[in-house]
C-alpha cells in the first residue's frame, strides 16, 4: 500500500487555511513536525496534555482563527471531558487528526489503544474519516468542510501514522 | 484575603476595553461589567481548560488585551498549560488566579496541599516573565495598574475568601445571562470576527 506522506498532509492543512496546529507529538510524526516548523503560515502550539488541545482550539476558533488538533488516539481518549466541554459544548469547528496507534487492516488488532478508538468516537458521536495513504488524503478536506459546516469537531484517523507504526510492517 | 466581588470591582476600574474571561468569578462579574459584549462568562465547560482557552484567544487576537480569572483548582488540574503559555508568550494575556484553598462549588473540600502551595513560584518556574502573589485588597488596588501596564503573559495569584456553594447543581441560582455560544457570538460581533 502507498504511504501517507507528511508533505501531502501539510498541503491539506494549508489548502484548508489552517492557522495553528495544536499538537502533542505522536509516535511517528517527526517528519511532519519538521515540515510544519518550517512553514511560515502555520503557528505551532505545543501542549503537554491532549485535553488542553481542545480548550486551546476553542479559544483560537472563538478569536476567528482556524486551528487543527494533532494528537494520538491514546491522548484523545484521555481528553474525553475536554472534548465534551470545549469541543462539542463550545461548537468548536475543528478537525482533530488522530494517530491511530495499533491500527492494522492485516490481521487482528492487539493494541487496546486501537481497539477502543472508534468506540470512543462513537460514544461522543464524533464523525471520522480513515486516512491511510496519499490516495485517501482528500478526506482531510472533507473533514474540514464538515467541521466548518456542522460547527463541531470531526476526526481524521491517521491509519498509517506517517509510515512506521503499524504492527504489520 | 479578598472577597471576589470586591477584587473584581477594583479590577473593573482598570479594565479598559479588555476581553474578560471571568472563570469562577463569573457570577460576580456579570453584576459588575459594563461591557458584556467583551465578556466571555463561560461557566465551566470542562474543568482545567480556562488557561488554554485564554491562550488560544490571546493568540488569535493579538491586538486585544485578554484577562482571565482562573482558579487554583483549575490550575492544579491543568498545570501543564502554564509552560505552553510561557513558550508562546502572548504579550496580551493577563492570567489572574483565584485561590480560596478549596473546591468552593462542591462544598468546600480543600484542594491538594492548599496551605503551602506557591502558585506564583510554579508559574515563574514554568517561564512566566512576571508573577505576583497578592493576599489583600489594598495591595491589589495598589498593584493592578502596574500589572496591567506591562506586557504579558503575567500571572497573578490572588488569595480569595472561600464563598462556598453546597447545593446540588440543579438547585443553584442561574447567574448566566446568556449561553456560552451567545457570549462568543456577541464578542465576535463586537470585534468584527466572522463566526
Amino acid at each position: 500500500m502507498a504511504e501517507l506522506s507528511p508533505a501531502r498532509v501539510l498541503a491539506e492543512l494549508k489548502n484548508n487555511g489552517v492557522t495553528h496546529v495544536v499538537w502533542l507529538p505522536d509516535s511517528e510524526t517527526n517528519f511532519l513536525y519538521v515540515l510544519m516548523r518550517d512553514e511560515p503560515s502555520i503557528d505551532l502550539v505545543p501542549v503537554s496534555r491532549e485535553g488542553h488541545a481542545f480548550s486551546t482550539a476553542a479559544g483560537l476558533a472563538a478569536g476567528g482563527q482556524k486551528p487543527v488538533i494533532l494528537i494520538q488516539n491514546t491522548g484523545m481518549m484521555e481528553s474525553g471531558d475536554s472534548l465534551r466541554g470545549w469541543g462539542l459544548g463550545m461548537n468548536t469547528p475543528v478537525v482533530m487528526m488522530v494517530g491511530y496507534r495499533g491500527w492494522t487492516r492485516h490481521g487482528v488488532i492487539t493494541d487496546t489503544a486501537a481497539f477502543y478508538t472508534e468506540r470512543f468516537l462513537h460514544a461522543f458521536n464524533i464523525n471520522y474519516y480513515l486516512v491511510e495513504s496519499d490516495e485517501d488524503a482528500d478526506r482531510i478536506s472533507v473533514a474540514f468542510a464538515e467541521a466548518q459546516r456542522e460547527k463541531r469537531p470531526v476526526a481524521v484517523l491517521v491509519g498509517d501514522e506517517y509510515h512506521g507504526f503499524n504492527v504489520s510492517r | 484575603m479578598m472577597k471576589t466581588a470586591e477584587m473584581l470591582e477594583v479590577f473593573n476600574r482598570q479594565r479598559g476595553d479588555a476581553i474578560v474571561i471571568p472563570g469562577r468569578g463569573g457570577r460576580f462579574w456579570v453584576e459588575l461589567s459594563e461591557q458584556p459584549e467583551r465578556d466571555l462568562p463561560l461557566g465551566d465547560p470542562a474543568m482545567g481548560g480556562h488557561a488554554s482557552f485564554a491562550l488560544g484567544l490571546a493568540l488569535a487576537l493579538p491586538n486585544q488585551r485578554v484577562v482571565l480569572f482562573d482558579s487554583e483548582g483549575d490550575v492544579l488540574m491543568g498545570m501543564g498549560a502554564l509552560p505552553t503559555i510561557a513558550e508562546k508568550a502572548p504579550a496580551n494575556l493577563y492570567h489572574f488566579m483565584l485561590d480560596n484553598g478549596v473546591y468552593a462549588t462542591t462544598g468546600g473540600q480543600p484542594v491538594p496541599n492548599a496551605d503551602t502551595m506557591a502558585y506564583e513560584t510554579v508559574a515563574q518556574g514554568c517561564g512566566y516573565p512576571a508573577t505576583y502573589a497578592i493576599d489583600n485588597l489594598e495591595d491589589f488596588a495598589n498593584q493592578i495598574e502596574e500589572i496591567l501596564g506591562q506586557p504579558g503573559p503575567v500571572f497573578v495569584a490572588l488569595k480569595i475568601d472561600p464563598e462556598i456553594i453546597n447545593e446540588p447543581i440543579n438547585n443553584r441560582p442561574q447567574w448566566q445571562r446568556k449561553t456560552r455560544n451567545q457570549a462568543v457570538a456577541d464578542m465576535q460581533a463586537e470585534l468584527g470576527i466572522g463566526g
